[in-house]
C-alpha cells in the first residue's frame, strides 16, 4: 500500500517523531505567553538546548541525562531574558532577538569540538506483541519515549491551565497584571516561573533535534524551529490541544517534502530547494488565515501580552 | 534596598551615556569569555580593537576592510531604524539583503558581456526593487490581514535562502564554471562591477550609499513630518491616530525603505566585496545590523557610529582567529552580548535608582 513510494504508516510515525521539537518549544512558549510575557528567543533556547543535550549525552553516555542536560541549558539561557524583561525592565521584542542571536553564536562557540560525534542512541520503548499490530503497531508503539512524554505534556499544560488555582493565577497575570497585582500575586515571580518553563521546554525540544532527529551537532541545526513553535502558537490560538494539531500538521509538511525529495516514483520533480521552503512558506499562510477575518486569533491573546509591568506604589 | 523610579523624561545624559557604557561592560564580560577559553583576554581584546586600526603589520589591510564592513551595516540599519522606530519590527533584513543581492546579480549576469554604462545602474534599481518587493509581502499581509510581522519577514529569510540556494545552483549558475554552485564572477566583469572608488580606502558606492542614507534619514527624522509621524506612532499610538496619522500607510512606508535599503545593500556586496551569487554569500548582515540600529540607539549619526564600531569586530575577529585562534562564533556571542548589555543599561535613561536607606519614611 505505498503512494509513489511512500508508505503512509511510515509517513505517519516518522511525522510523530518530526513534530515533537516543535511541540514542546511551542507548549512552553504558550505558557509563557499566557503569563503575558512575549519571548522571541525560543530559537536561541532551543539551539543552547540542542547543543547543551548532545554535550551531556555524549559525555554521560545516557540520552536522558542529555535531554535534562538540554532544558537545564536552554533554562539558563532563559534566565538572561528574565533579567532584563523582568528586572531591567528592557523591551522584550529586541531582549528575544537578542537571546536567539547570542545562542546561535554561543551554541557554535561551545560546540566547536562536537562535530561530527555520533550521541548515545535513544531506542525506542519496547512494547512487545503490540509494535507488531499491523499500521497501528507501526504508527503508535515504536516510537522513543519522548514523543509520548511530549504528548503527557501537552495534556499536563491544558489540565493545570483549566483545573488549577495556579493555571488561573498565570492566565490573571497574563490577562491584566495589574488586577493580578491588586488582588496580591506576585506578578514578576509567576512570570519567572513561567519563562523558565518555556526555557526547559524549548531546550528539551533542542535536545531532540540533536539527540534523535539529526542525531548530530551541526550549526545551526534547528533551522527556525523555533520561529516555527512561535506561529503555532498564534495558529492554536493560544490552546494547548490546538498546540499539539499545528505541530502535526507542519511536522508532516516537514516529513512529506523530506520523503518527496527522497522518492523516485513521484510524477512531478519538485527541485530539492523548493520543498526545502515550503515548510516555512505554509507557516506563514496559516498565520494569514488564523489572524485574518473572522477567526481572528490575536481575539484570544493574553491581554498584557509584551507589556512590562512594574509596580509603581 | 534599591528601587526604581520612572523618569518624566528620558536622561538626555544617558541617552547618549549608555552606549558607551554597554562597549565597556561587553569588553569586561568579553574578555571574561575569552578567559575562559584559554586565550589571554588583554591581548584579545588588543587585536579586534586595536590592531585593526593601528598595528603597523595588519592596518594597511584592515583598514579599508571597515568600511567595507560598515557600509551594508550602515545601510541595513538606518532602513530598520525608522521601522523600530514607529513599532514596525522588521527583522527580516537578511531575507531582503538576499533578495536585493539576486535581482541585481540577475540584471547584471542578463546583459554579459555586453559593456554599457547603464548597467550597473539598473543593477542598482532591480536590488533595491527585489529587497523592496520581498519587504512587500510582511506590510501587505500586515495592513490587510493584521499577520504578525516579526514572524512572518523573519520565515521569509529562510524562504529567501532557499531561493539563494536554488539560483546558485540553477538559473545564475556560472556556465562556464566547470559545474560548481555559484555565479559568474561580477567583479570581474567591468560594466557591472562596484569598484573600489579611491584605491586603499575600501569606499564603495554602498559605502557613498550608505552615507546619502545617514543624512537622509537625519533630515527625514528632523525636519519632515513623516519623521514627526514615525516618532509618533512609536511614542504614542493613540495620539498618532487622533492627529490623523494613518498607520497602514506607515507599516507600508517603513518596511517599503527598510527593504530598499536592504537590497540595495545585497546588491552592491554582491558587486563588489562578495562577487558572485553563491550559496552562503550571505553572512548575516541583516541580522547584525539590528544590533548595529540599537547600539546607534536609532539615532542615524549614532547608527553611524555603531556600525563602523561593529565592522571594527568583525575585522578584529578576524585577526584575531587568524593571530590567536580565536573561534569565528566567538565574535558571534560578544556581539550578541552587546545588544544584551545595552538593553539592560537602557534603563538608567528612563529610570532612576534610588537607594532606599529608610523605606517607611520615604513613602
Amino acid at each position: 500500500m505505498d503512494f509513489y513510494g511512500i508508505n503512509p504508516s511510515v509517513l505517519i510515525a516518522s511525522l510523530m517523531a518530526a513534530s515533537v521539537p516543535i511541540m514542546l518549544a511551542a507548549i512552553g512558549e504558550l505558557v509563557v505567553e499566557k503569563s503575558g510575557v512575549l519571548n522571541l528567543g525560543v530559537e536561541g533556547m532551543m539551539i543552547m538546548g540542542a547543543i547543551c543535550g548532545f554535550i551531556t549525552a555524549v559525555e554521560t553516555g545516557s540520552p536522558f541525562l542529555g535531554f535534562l542536560g538540554g532544558a537545564l541549558g536552554a533554562s539558563v539561557l532563559s534566565l538572561i531574558f528574565v533579567l532584563l524583561t523582568q528586572v531591567f525592565l528592557a523591551n522584550q521584542v529586541a531582549t528575544g532577538l537578542a537571546l536567539t542571536l547570542f545562542g546561535l553564536g554561543l551554541s557554535s562557540l561551545v560546540g566547536q569540538g562536537y562535530v561530527g560525534i555520533k550521541p548515545p542512541a535513544t531506542g525506542a520503548i519496547p512494547f512487545g506483541p503490540l509494535a507488531d499490530i499491523p499500521f497501528f503497531g507501526r504508527v503508535l508503539f515504536r516510537h522513543d519515549w519522548m514523543v509520548y512524554a511530549s504528548i503527557a505534556i501537552i495534556a499536563g499544560v491544558w489540565a493545570v491551565l483549566k483545573f488549577t488555582r495556579a493555571g488561573l493565577i498565570l492566565r490573571a497575570v497574563g490577562e491584566s497584571h495589574d488586577a493580578a497585582h491588586a488582588l496580591g500575586y506576585k506578578v514578576i515571580r509567576i512570570r519567572v516561573m513561567a519563562i523558565v518553563f518555556g526555557g526547559a521546554m524549548a531546550g528539551l525540544g533542542g535536545a531532540y533535534v540533536s539527540l534523535v532527529r539529526v542525531p548530530q551537532w551541526t550549526d545551526g541545526i534547528t533551522a527556525g524551529a523555533g520561529w516555527i513553535a512561535l506561529a503555532i502558537v498564534v495558529f492554536a490560538s493560544w490552546r494547548p490541544w490546538r498546540v499539539l494539531v499545528g505541530a502535526y500538521l507542519f511536522g508532516g509538511i516537514t516529513v512529506l517534502q523530506l520523503n518527496l525529495q527522497a522518492s523516485n516514483e513521484f510524477p512531478i520533480k519538485i527541485p530539492v530547494e523548493y520543498l526545502a521552503m515550503s515548510p516555512y512558506l505554509i507557516t506563514i499562510l496559516v498565520l494569514v488565515i488564523m489572524s485574518s477575518g473572522r477567526g481572528r486569533a490575536s481575539l484570544n491573546a493574553p491581554a498584557s501580552l509584551g507589556q512590562n509591568f512594574h509596580a509603581s506604589h | 534596598m534599591f528601587i526604581l523610579e520612572k523618569r518624566p523624561t528620558p536622561s538626555k545624559f544617558w541617552a547618549w551615556g549608555t552606549p558607551f557604557l554597554a562597549v565597556v561592560l561587553t569588553m569586561i564580560a568579553g574578555s571574561i569569555m575569552f578567559a575562559v577559553l584559554g586565550k589571554n583576554p588583554f591581548e584579545a581584546i588588543r587585536t579586534i580593537f586595536w590592531d585593526p586600526l593601528f598595528n603597523e603589520q595588519f592596518a594597511a589591510y584592515s583598514r579599508p576592510q571597515l568600511l567595507v564592513k560598515a557600509g551594508p551595516l550602515i545601510l541595513i540599519a538606518i532602513g530598520l531604524s525608522l521601522g523600530f522606530r514607529a513599532g514596525i519590527w522588521n527583522i527580516g533584513a537578511e531575507g531582503q539583503y538576499i533578495m536585493g543581492a539576486i535581482f541585481g546579480a540577475g540584471v547584471g549576469l542578463a546583459f554579459y558581456p555586453l559593456d554599457a554604462f547603464y548597467i550597473f545602474p539598473l543593477m542598482v534599481i532591480a536590488g533595491a526593487a527585489g529587497g523592496l518587493l520581498w519587504a512587500m509581502i510582511p506590510a501587505i499581509l500586515k495592513t490587510r490581514f493584521s499577520t504578525n510581522e516579526i514572524l512572518v519577514s523573519l520565515l521569509l529569510v529562510y524562504v529567501a535562502e532557499n531561493i539563494l540556494a536554488s539560483m546558485s545552483l540553477g538559473l545564475l549558475r556560472n556556465p562556464e564554471g566547470g559545474g560548481f554552485p555559484g555565479s559568474r564572477n561580477l567583479s570581474q566583469y567591468d560594466a557591472a562591477a562596484n569598484h573600489e572608488l579611491f584605491a586603499g580606502t575600501g569606499m564603495h558606492w554602498g559605502v557613498v550609499a550608505a552615507f546619502i542614507a545617514v543624512i537622509a534619514s537625519y533630515i527625514l527624522l528632523q525636519r519632515h513630518m513623516l519623521g514627526f509621524q514615525i516618532k509618533l506612532a512609536g511614542q504614542a499610538p493613540r495620539a498618532a491616530r487622533f492627529a490623523g496619522v494613518s498607520p497602514n500607510k506607515l507599516v507600508v512606508l517603513c518596511m517599503a525603505i527598510s527593504g530598499a535599503l536592504a537590497g540595495l545593500a545585497g546588491v552592491f556586496e554582491v558587486s563588489g566585496p562578495a562577487g558572485q551569487i553563491s550559496i552562503d554569500f550571505n553572512v548575516g548582515y541583516g541580522f547584525t545590523a539590528i544590533i548595529v540600529a540599537f547600539l546607534g540607539r536609532l539615532n542615524p549619526i549614532g547608527i553611524l557610529l555603531a556600525g563602523l564600531l561593529m565592522a571594527l569586530t568583525y575585522i578584529g575577529g578576524e585577526l584575531a582567529q587568524f593571530m590567536l585562534g580565536l573561534p569565528s562564533a566567538a565574535i558571534q556571542a560578544f556581539q550578541g552580548m552587546l545588544l544584551f548589555f545595552l538593553l539592560a543599561v537602557d534603563l538608567l535613561s528612563n529610570y532612576r535608582i534610588r537607594l532606599m536607606l529608610f523605606a517607611k519614611e520615604a513613602r
